[in-house]
């Protein structure tokens, strides 16, 4: 494995940040001067103590907000977002949630929708769950639902805030797995959030550590561990004592001296 | 060997993972135990037919013990006639879909003023400063006091009494808008965004959905207040140009001091009421809450 300090310049990035500063009225910067590429069909995780804004930069992306200053870019279009809560609708079935969604991004034929939902719904291994409301469901099986409506708004671009954080253990790494998968098979681009170290070098291509207020890019690494890896491997434990340890020492900075 | 270790041996990997999460879904959901029907019936119909037997028990003591005299408290033989006899005479049933026709009609209205309204007081700022504070505060004035209002502008018609149901009812449903929608999590709107639902796709798809359970609880408070509001309207205004209604029955009672006729009149409007509720607004609300997973299913 390598640590870089600088990211190479991808050719025709999937989504790219260029100075992207935001504040929220005249509060001080929560991001500062964001540089990012993300190449198409990698995965990136953004890793950061609390306040580095990592949930404002997914919203940026997502468009659901802004930036003060500095340009986004997502040639693809609207990507689709995970969020740290499964956010279902409980009003509806799990296949009617991912028929919403196609319904949403302009999918006519009710036929046509609830086919598609099917399949997404086999995607993610929840073939006969389509029928089941929301609160018949686990937590590992309402964020599959999640991800399959995630994957309904047919984006190349995947954006997930924390989505397993809320989860055990066991059900993590085996979302971990699947969303591996799964990224692989529908070959998309995935910008991960996350503050566990481990997860992000489980997962990621590339980890980009944010510093906290404001949120900045200080350093990347490459993680060059083939996959599958495991949480536990002594690789991924490796690079995640050095990620860290710098993560430690950027957290330090706002203990009192700088 | 470990659970998590069992999945990276060998070629079987895609199986391994899929039996690994059938294994999991398993263990996490509970099937729910289900009750057979009658019994669900039994358990539900027993404790108010032992309160109402109760009740009709303890009336027919006080009744014997004579603390009031026959004319201020019938027994409960004496209201079983009178009800008897109303239903005989046909005045019954003519009283009871008067009422419930003018009761319908005018929740109906309300209905379709009040929802508007309630969207508008919980989506526009300005509208919720200016009426929002009005409209609670109307909720707990008493619409009986609308009544001689209504009859000085409307003189002794129908319009006077829908008149009366309309200000007792719209203010609770455009309520129970206003906190249908107050209590809808954030995040359902920035998934809705995120999903692409802006305007009214959002507020078809997610707003209104999201809004249900208050916006049926304020549907089945406006009832009350629709019910509550005929019957002083009716009690008030009495006009044979109305016909007869359930309020007007019982002022008859009072006019010829017949408590028997008194007491099945106000009997009639308490179960009639109990009926609307139990067979419409009772089942809509569980339906709703139970899609939801907010009612516990014992």
């Amino acid at each position: 494995m390598t640590v870089l300090e600088e990211t190479a310049p991808a050719t025709a990035a999937a989504a790219s940040l260029s100075g992207v500063t935001k504040r929220f009225g005249s509060g001080p910067n929560v991001l500062e001067d964001v540089t990012l590429d993300v190449a198409p069909g990698e995965f990136l995780c953004l890793l950061g103590a609390s306040g580095c804004g990592k949930s404002t930069l997914l919203s940026l992306l997502a468009g659901l907000d802004a930036p003060t200053a500095g340009t986004i870019e997502i040639p693809g279009g609207r990507p689709a977002l995970m969020f740290q809560e499964p956010a279902l609708f409980p009003w509806l079935t799990a296949s009617q949630n991912i028929e919403l969604a196609l319904r949403l991004r302009g999918a006519k034929s009710k036929k046509a929708r609830q086919e598609r939902a099917a399949e997404l719904l086999d995607l993610v291994r929840l073939r006969d769950a389509g029928a089941k409301r929301v609160h018949e469901l686990s937590g590992g099986m309402r964020q599959r639902v999640a991800m399959a409506r995630a994957l309904a708004q047919d984006s190349h671009v995947l954006l997930m805030d924390e989505p397993f954080a809320a989860l055990d253990a066991i059900t993590r790494d085996v979302l971990h797995e699947e969303l591996v998968r799964l990224r692989l098979s529908q070959q998309l681009t995935v910008v991960f959030v996350t503050h566990n170290v481990r997860e992000a070098v489980r997962l990621g291509d590339r980890v980009a550590l944010l510093s906290s207020r404001p949120g900045r890019v200080v350093k990347e690494y490459d993680v060059n561990i083939g996959q599958p890896r495991r949480i536990e491997s002594p690789e991924v434990a490796a690079l995640s004592v050095a990620i860290t340890e710098d993560l430690r020492s950027e957290i330090r900075r706002h203990g009192g001296q700088s | 060997m470990s659970l998590l270790d069992s999945r990276n041996g060998g070629s079987g990997n895609g199986d391994d993972l899929a039996r690994l999460e059938a294994g999991l879904d398993a263990l996490d959901t509970h099937a729910a135990t289900r009750q057979s029907r009658l019994r669900k019936a039994w358990s539900a119909t027993w404790p108010p037919l032992v309160a109402l037997v109760l009740l009709v028990g303890v009336w027919q003591l006080v009744y014997l013990s004579g603390v009031k005299e026959p004319y201020q408290l019938p027994s409960p033989g004496d209201v079983w006639s009178a009800l008897r006899e109303f239903a005989s005479s046909g005045d019954l049933a003519t009283a009871v879909f008067n009422s419930l026709r003018r009761g319908a009609l005018g929740f109906a209205a309300s209905l379709a003023i009040g929802t508007p309204l309630g969207l508008l007081i919980a989506r526009v700022r300005p509208v919720r400063r200016a009426i929002g504070p009005l409209i609670s505060g109307l909720q707990s004035l008493p619409s009986v006091a609308w009544v001689p209002a209504m009859i000085l502008w409307f003189g002794l018609s129908d319009a006077a009494i829908y008149g009366v149901i309309l200000l007792g009812a719209v203010p609770s449903i455009a309520n129970g808008m206003v906190s249908g929608i107050d209590q809808i999590p954030p995040l359902y709107d920035r998934v809705g965004r995120v999903l692409g639902a802006r305007g009214l796709t959002a507020a078809r798809f997610v707003l209104l959905p999201a809004a249900m359970p208050g916006y049926v609880g304020g549907l089945r408070q406006g009832w009350a207040f629709s019910w509550r509001s005929l019957m002083a309207a009716e009690l008030i205004a009495y006009s044979p140009e109305l016909g007869l209604g359930l309020g007007q029955l019982l002022d008859r009672g009072r006019q010829l001091s017949d408590i028997s006729m008194v007491f099945a009149g106000i009997f009639t409007i308490l179960v009639v009421g109990i009926a609307v509720e139990l067979c419409v607004f009772a089942p809509i609300e569980r339906r709703v809450l139970r899609r939801r997973g907010l009612l516990a299913t014992a």
